[in-house]
């Protein structure tokens, strides 16, 4: 019962926050120095008739708080601008962008999450033997790579030097993509039952999402390491072991279930990091998603594109700490029950 | 009187950074059957130790039992595999601990954590286990037994969930329970309820029960045996009556007059002079010659063997004997 | 010297403390280790002109905004470009012939540069910030809270790129965009560690005394507060530039031809597979960097935290 008040509560606070959101992105494209109007009619050598007309499209002449309310009925009504660059609108881009960043994006975190934990028990298990240094390392230099760097490392490795995986992109040359159910390759190719896409895609996206990962993964290693061997430490897991259980019982059952709460919550906050990694490694593999269309955009002063993909960005990182909080009740009871 | 359990020259140390913690010196006692011994001793003295010897509890890093022989029904608990040993635990032995609300697993409600230790050790379905959970909670008069199971540990009070860890380690029927300091954490009032609890409890139960604590009031409450420990050392043993009325060792003296005594007329409370020692550099001999006003160049030089003075009550001190 | 002994007898136990922390500290081998990396780097950038082999002009120009800027510019020998390492480029060359070596040596400057300037202006700000919503409470706390809500919900790559596109391309618009994106999380560790620090019974007593709000703010509350910021702030140090990186990698940075360590990777990329030094060394420069700073939070946090230290 208290759940659903919780639920309810948080989404409530969702909507200032996005409000505050669009507030900030409203105040960023008007610090643009640049003559918006004079820039979309094509430049320097614009039409001063154009340009006057662009204006008034836009509202530029209008008072601030009056452009900020043409800016809030547009979003309400899920007109996000126009796209510069393609000449289309901004939300069509986004729809046909996204399902790439969703399939890197996803994949990449589970296998952080996944692989992070696993090792981060192991290694607060066998503390101190050499897995636990190599891990740690590992885990180490991982946090202090520039991602794009990295990217290009495993590319120059495993695409060029030791050829055994593609160099970028989705899908191989010739490979057609699935038919569209959700855009995510591997999901529809699967049900469709197209294989070659499917051994495709699959081989496409093991680079990037390695790249992607890794960051994530070091940092959700550490986490569960050091809180595991905090954990180990405590009174109940004496008394777990005073019971008579197995040592494996003892750490997997009683020490995890503890330490996964600290460990989702570094992992929520780490989901930006993954995000902003998005942007970048898509750049290097050149992956046809909502990062790639994101350094486009701003490189080619596109600032319809480049709000409209913040406040994208930003609706997704809102909507991944209510799924984290509402995870953190799940897993905590006192969170959840008590005060 | 049958033995139970058999402790005899149990050694543990635990090696640190700052040196090795000499922490039991080679004890020996024996627990009866159906009896409830106490092992008293000030903060440090190895009580807690002795217990988590018993259960071979002690972790290596940093800590080790040397040596020494634990018998239960003739079994060396020190040579048995880990997977016997862990079959005992829960068991035949069970423990509960001082702090019940960080002894409890925080994400795991109280019926769980008591099924768990049934369904471990019994071959019974998960129906039975928790019928027999509802029954454990009822025999320690948990208030609203049925909520409780599931409720998580925090939303009960210090004396629920130390009545809730008594369930769980009663739950098996286990031969030997062992209580370190179960009340210390505890309100005044609540402590009473506990010991009430657990004195009713030893005598429906056929259970043997060791004690630990400082606080010899709750000795005198709840049991028949005492054993009085210092640094690592018992220095006596004997019946609550024994100890009480006529204390041999010095030390056991000076436990007995710091209690205040309220129908006496005094000016000082009564105080053992001196600190603890520090285990990692002990004093030669017997460890409480520091201490004592009664030492003897003998207690400089050599650790006290132990004596009998009455039957059942041993001592370990030069003064009442083993001077060549 | 009779006031520096009274001063060692006052405070006789913090420096006991600090001994002991700094003792704890020498032991470990990884935080040696960062330590000796962050000082290659300061030392590299110090004697850059010593170390290099080339060396930039600097030459001033208006930019197409119409600014006055100072630009960094290498001299051009073709004859020699896309090198591999060799005697006299350590390195390698890149696409212009200039030699990597010496440009990731002038780029160690940059880096630090933008390291020690962002940090500290976004803490200037977060600690201004946070003392007085966790000091004062009420409404302003409401405030800076919701306002470091709606930032903390943009990614920081994400909310420093828009803002760069909007200033104009140029590391110094890179610099604020990095100081917006940075002030709330100091705001919110100080704000925690004022709320925690606002209840101590020693502040209570102070402003039974009648102190002012002020000095209680700058003489208790404050220096109690610093502790978790000490690694916060070295970690920050390095992550700084591995994101000015990223926001050069992608074009938004540092303009063509300045020996900043992630866009001489992005230009680099495109010769990857026939000059792969181009992109190797100033990725390894960056991943120095940064591990310095890490290894040295790292065991910061270890060595200052209560449970670990015995």
């Amino acid at each position: 019962m208290k759940l659903r008040n919780y639920i309810i509560r948080r989404l409530a606070l969702l909507i200032p926050i996005l409000i505050g959101v669009t507030l900030l992105t409203f105040t960023i494209s008007h610090v643009i120095p640049a003559d918006v109007a004079r820039h979309f009619a094509g430049g320097a050598k614009a039409n001063p008739e154009t340009i006057a007309r662009i204006r008034e499209e836009m509202h530029l002449d209008e008072p601030l708080y009056k452009q900020y309310g043409y800016y809030l009925n547009d979003l309400i009504h899920g007109d996000l601008g126009e796209c510069y660059t393609e000449r289309r609108p901004v939300t069509e881009a986004i729809k046909q962008y996204l399902p790439a960043t969703a399939e890197l994006t996803i994949l990449a975190m589970v296998m952080a999450i996944f692989i992070g934990i696993i090792t981060g028990v192991v290694s607060a298990v066998k503390r101190n033997s050499w897995i636990d240094h190599v891990t740690r390392l590992i885990a180490i230099t991982g946090v202090s790579m520039p991602i794009f760097w990295l990217a290009l490392m495993l590319q120059l490795a495993f695409a060029y030097k030791y050829p055994i995986l593609p160099l970028d992109s989705r899908l191989g040359i010739g490979v057609v993509a699935p038919n569209h159910i959700t855009g995510l390759y591997v999901f529809d190719s699967l049900v469709t039952g197209n294989f070659t896409a499917l051994k495709s895609s699959i081989y496409h996206l093991i680079l990037p999402s390695i790249t992607l990962s890794f960051a994530s993964l070091a940092i959700i290693l550490r986490i569960t390491r050091s809180s595991m061997l905090e954990i180990v430490r405590s009174d109940y897991i004496r008394t777990a072991r005073a019971k008579g259980l197995r040592e494996r019982t003892v750490i997997y059952k009683h020490a995890l279930r503890n330490a996964l709460i600290p460990t989702i919550t570094v992992a929520g906050i780490n989901f930006a990091y993954l995000l902003g990694g998005a942007v970048l490694t898509e750049t290097i593999f050149n992956w046809p998603g909502m990062g790639r269309f994101a350094v486009a955009a701003v490189n080619n002063l596109d600032f319809p594109s480049v709000m409209g993909f913040t406040l994208i960005a930003a609706i997704v990182m809102v909507t991944a700490n209510l799924i984290v909080d509402l995870l953190y009740s799940v897993l905590d009871p006192r969170v959840r029950l008590g005060d | 009187m049958k033995e139970l359990l058999k402790v005899k020259g149990l050694k543990t140390y635990f090696y640190t950074y700052e040196g090795v913690v000499k922490a039991l010196e080679g004890i020996n006692f024996d627990i009866y059957k159906g009896e409830s011994i106490g092992l008293v001793g000030e903060t440090g003295c190895g009580k807690s130790v002795t217990a988590l010897s018993i259960m071979r509890l002690i972790q290596w890093p940093p800590g080790k039992i040397i040596e020494g022989e634990i018998t239960l029904d003739g079994k060396d608990l020190l040579k048995i595999s880990e997977e016997e040993m862990r079959n005992i635990r829960g068991a035949e032995i069970s423990m509960i601990f001082q702090e019940p609300m960080s002894s409890l697993n925080p994400v795991f409600t109280i019926g769980s954590q008591i099924t768990e230790a049934i369904t471990l050790h019994q071959d019974v379905d998960k129906k039975e286990a928790e019928k027999r959970s509802l029954d454990m909670l009822n025999l320690v008069r948990m208030p609203d037994a049925e909520k409780v199971l599931k409720q998580y540990p925090h939303e009960l009070s210090g004396g629920m969930q130390q009545r809730a860890m008594i369930a769980m380690a009663l739950s098996c029927k286990p031969s030997l329970l062992i209580a370190d300091e179960p009340t210390t954490a505890l309100d005044v009032t609540v402590q009473a309820q506990i010991l009430d609890l657990i004195r009713e409890l030893n005598e429906e139960i056929d259970s043997s029960m060791l004690l630990i604590t400082h606080d010899l009031g709750v000795v005198a409450q709840v049991c028949d045996r005492v054993a009085v420990m210092y640094a690592g050392y018992i220095v006596e043993i004997g019946t609550v009556k024994q100890i009480f009325k006529n204390p041999y060792h010095p030390y056991t003296k000076g436990l007995m007059y710091a209690i205040p005594k309220i129908h006496v007329e005094t000016k000082r409370l009564e105080v053992i002079r001196g600190v603890v020692p520090n285990l990692i550099t002990p004093p030669s001999g017997c460890r409480f010659h520091p201490r004592c006003d009664h030492a003897m160049d003998v207690c400089k030089k050599k650790a006290p063997p132990t004596v009998k003075v009455e039957d059942g009550h041993y001592v370990a001190c030069f003064l009442h004997g083993g001077v060549k | 010297m009779g006031f520096f002994d009274e001063w060692k007898k006052r405070n006789e136990s913090r420096i006991k403390e600090t001994k002991f922390t700094l003792n704890l500290f020498r032991h470990s081998f990884l935080s040696m280790l960062g330590l000796v990396l962050i000082l290659l780097m300061i030392l590299t950038a110090l004697f850059a002109p010593f170390i290099a082999t080339e060396h930039p002009n600097y030459v001033t120009l208006i930019n197409p905004q119409g600014q006055r800027v100072t630009e960094q510019r290498w001299e051009i020998h073709f004859e020699e470009k896309l090198e591999p390492i060799s005697s006299k480029h350590l390195f390698g060359t890149n696409d212009y012939g200039y030699d990597i070596f010496s440009m990731i040596v002038y780029g160690s400057r940059l880096s630090i540069k933008i390291a020690l300037m962002v940090v500290v202006t976004a803490l200037i700000i977060g600690v201004v910030l946070g003392a007085l919503a966790g000091y004062f409470g009420g409404w302003m706390d409401e405030i800076v809270m919701r306002v470091t809500d709606i930032f903390f919900s943009i990614p920081g790559l994400i909310l420093a790129m828009a803002f760069t596109a909007a200033l104009g391309r140029s590391i110094e618009h890179v610099m604020y965009a990095m100081i917006i994106v940075w002030w709330p999380v100091y705001t919110r560790i100080i704000r925690a560690q004022v709320l925690k620090t606002r209840e101590e019974t020693y502040v209570e007593a102070a402003r039974s005394l009648g102190t002012t709000d002020l000095k209680i703010i700058f003489k208790h509350i404050l220096p109690n507060s610093f502790a978790p910021l000490f690694v916060q702030v070295t970690m920050d140090m390095g992550a700084v530039v591995l994101t000015a990186a990223g926001l050069s990698f992608i074009g938004l940075g540092a303009s063509p031809g300045t020996a900043e360590w992630g866009l001489m990777i992005s230009t680099g990329r495109a010769y990857i597979f026939q000059a792969w030094w181009y992109v190797f060394f100033p990725g390894m420069a960056i991943v120095l960097f940064v591990l310095g700073f890490n290894l040295l939070g790292d065991g910061l946090r270890d060595v200052l935290d209560p449970k670990l230290r015995r």
